[in-house]
């Protein structure tokens, strides 16, 4: 491993010359582009196979001009965001019944447990069967991919809510259903809302698979097709573009749960 | 006995899916019956060319994965450790991290072509990831009085971090494995249903564009089984390895 050189206790020896942080935490990025343009530019590998940044640039100025990258962007961000949605909302509701009810445990906790490791993309030519190669098959899959995970973290959220939470809530004289909406939930706010941050990039990684294997346009379909002419300019932009959507979405859910839990850190403090 | 008793629900379902394909209640073009599944397993059985399949797949998924563990396990500590490593690689992880990682599938195929290796490359990028950020999480979290303790005793660097700082994160780095042996299969199955000459995934797309639905529908259920195994002895030997733990 990294012998010698290890600084026990993480702490590096001080130099005389700091870096600022925020040097030190692009540097390394900006280095490895300037290392991409630059044997690019020296002629040091095959454009074919890593075409240079700066062409990739310009090519991408023109696509999103003209060759639609930009709606291709924006069919995988609905794909994607549609299946998460239905995934979030069937899931979260069959999480919460589970807790409730035993004969909805009974039934789900094997579907769950024997789901959970299967990697769920092997159905997709079942989906296909079924409901041909247009949306309804790609946001099928993506949902049931990702449904999985929701379910059991929001499931874990409802069942393990402290019990004196309750407990007071009912000795207050709170209704069952007032009990629900405004004990419950918060309680299980943040398991559910891991649940969810697990689920979104399986998401994603299976809404692209589906846009390459059943085309229909989107970024996966975009670079399939690349890959197909051999266009390797155009497969780096759509992974550039993927992995904007992806940076976006996420940080965006990072951001959101900052929120919620602001409100519900408040809510239960006095509890 | 338990574990039978608490799958019932799922036998209870292909026993009605069953009846339900005997009563012709569902076009067996569009859902064979189970039996006609194991039917069409049998079939592959006896056809011959399906352990091949299930070798290739597992030869990929499996050195992909093993890349994967001893690179990002490797990683993972030294970033902990070391500060001009954690420089280098923090800022690649955190802008690589939400990048769908089937997206760079087309880019594999273009660099390594169409065998083995762009499915190998394909699992390995695919777990490296988690595999980094729970052994760089797990070794920051090591309880610094080990550490301490073990230092005063006269334990050298070396010794150091493979009996304290290795142990002591090994439940956050197991943690992290199983998330990637999951993620593993369907970065597998992924890039072989888009481009391979061999393979489950190549075998269950050639068996469904046949219209052999049938032996697809076997297919499928071969790669869930699998999936489904490896995770349950996953689980088996990581309560094994790490029962000197508390349980929580």
């Amino acid at each position: 491993m990294a012998g010698s050189g290890i600084a026990v206790g993480g702490r590096a020896p001080r130099t005389g010359f700091r870096v600022p942080g925020f040097v030190r935490r692009s540097a390394s990025i900006v280095v490895l582009l300037l290392v991409w343009e630059g044997v690019g530019q020296a002629g040091w590998v095959d454009p074919f196979l890593l075409p240079v940044l700066s062409d990739v640039l310009i090519r991408g100025y023109s696509e999103i001009g003209g060759g639609g990258l930009l709606w291709f962007a924006c069919l995988t961000l609905y794909r994607t965001l549609f299946a998460f949605f239905i995934a979030a909302a069937v899931g979260v509701g069959i999480g919460v019944a589970m807790s409730v009810s035993k004969g909805a445990r009974w039934f789900w906790d094997p579907i769950v447990s024997f789901a959970f490791p299967i990697p769920k993309i092997a159905l997709l030519p079942i989906f296909v069967l079924w409901f041909g190669v247009f949306d309804v098959s790609k946001i099928t899959m993506t949902a049931v991919a990702c449904i999985v995970p929701i379910i059991s973290a929001t499931h874990l959220g409802t069942r393990n809510i402290d019990k004196y939470l309750i407990w007071s809530a009912r000795a207050l004289g709170t209704s069952e259903r007032k009990l629900f909406w405004k004990v419950v939930v918060p309680a299980a706010l943040p398991a559910i809302l891991t649940g969810l941050q697990i689920a979104f990039p399986i998401t994603l990684i299976v809404s692209i698979v589906c846009e390459m294997l059943t085309g229909g346009q989107g970024l996966g379909g975009y670079m399939i097709y690349a890959a197909r002419f051999g266009e390797s300019d155009k497969v780096f932009l759509g992974i550039f573009f993927t992995a904007l959507i992806g940076y976006v979405l996420i940080e965006g859910f990072a951001w959101l749960r900052r929120r919620l839990l602001v409100w519900h850190a408040e809510t239960s403090a006095p509890a | 006995m338990n574990a039978i008793r608490f799958y019932t629900p799922l036998f209870l379902l292909v026993a009605v899916w069953q009846v339900a394909a005997t009563a012709s209640l569902i076009d067996a073009e569009l859902l064979p019956s189970p039996v006609a599944i194991v039917q069409g397993l049998a079939h592959l059985l006896t056809g011959g060319d399906l352990l091949l399949h299930v070798g290739v797949s597992l030869y990929r998924q499996m050195m992909g994965l093993f890349l994967a563990a001893v690179i990002g396990i490797t990683l993972g500590i030294s970033m902990a450790h070391v500060r001009w490593v954690r420089d280098v690689f923090e800022p690649i992880v955190r802008i690589t991290y939400p990048l769908p990682k089937s997206a760079l599938i087309p880019l594999l195929i273009l660099w390594f072509g169409i065998g083995h290796n762009s499915k190998i490359f394909a699992v390995f990028l695919g777990c490296l990831l988690p595999v980094v950020v729970s052994s760089f999480n797990g070794t920051r979290g090591v309880n610094t009085q080990l550490v301490w303790s073990a230092r005063s005793l006269g334990t050298g660097p070396v010794r150091l971090l493979w009996k304290i700082y290795f142990r002591a994160a090994l439940p956050e780095i197991m943690s992290g494995l199983r998330i990637a042996l999951a993620l593993s299969y369907t970065l597998l199955v992924s890039s072989e249903f888009l481009i391979a000459r061999a393979g489950l995934g190549y075998l269950i797309q050639s068996l469904g564009e046949g219209g052999d639905y049938p032996g697809m529908f076997a297919g499928i259920l071969i790669v869930a089984l699998i999936g489904f195994a490896a995770d349950r002895l996953y689980v088996t030997f990581m309560n094994r390895v790490l029962r000197w733990q508390d349980q929580a």
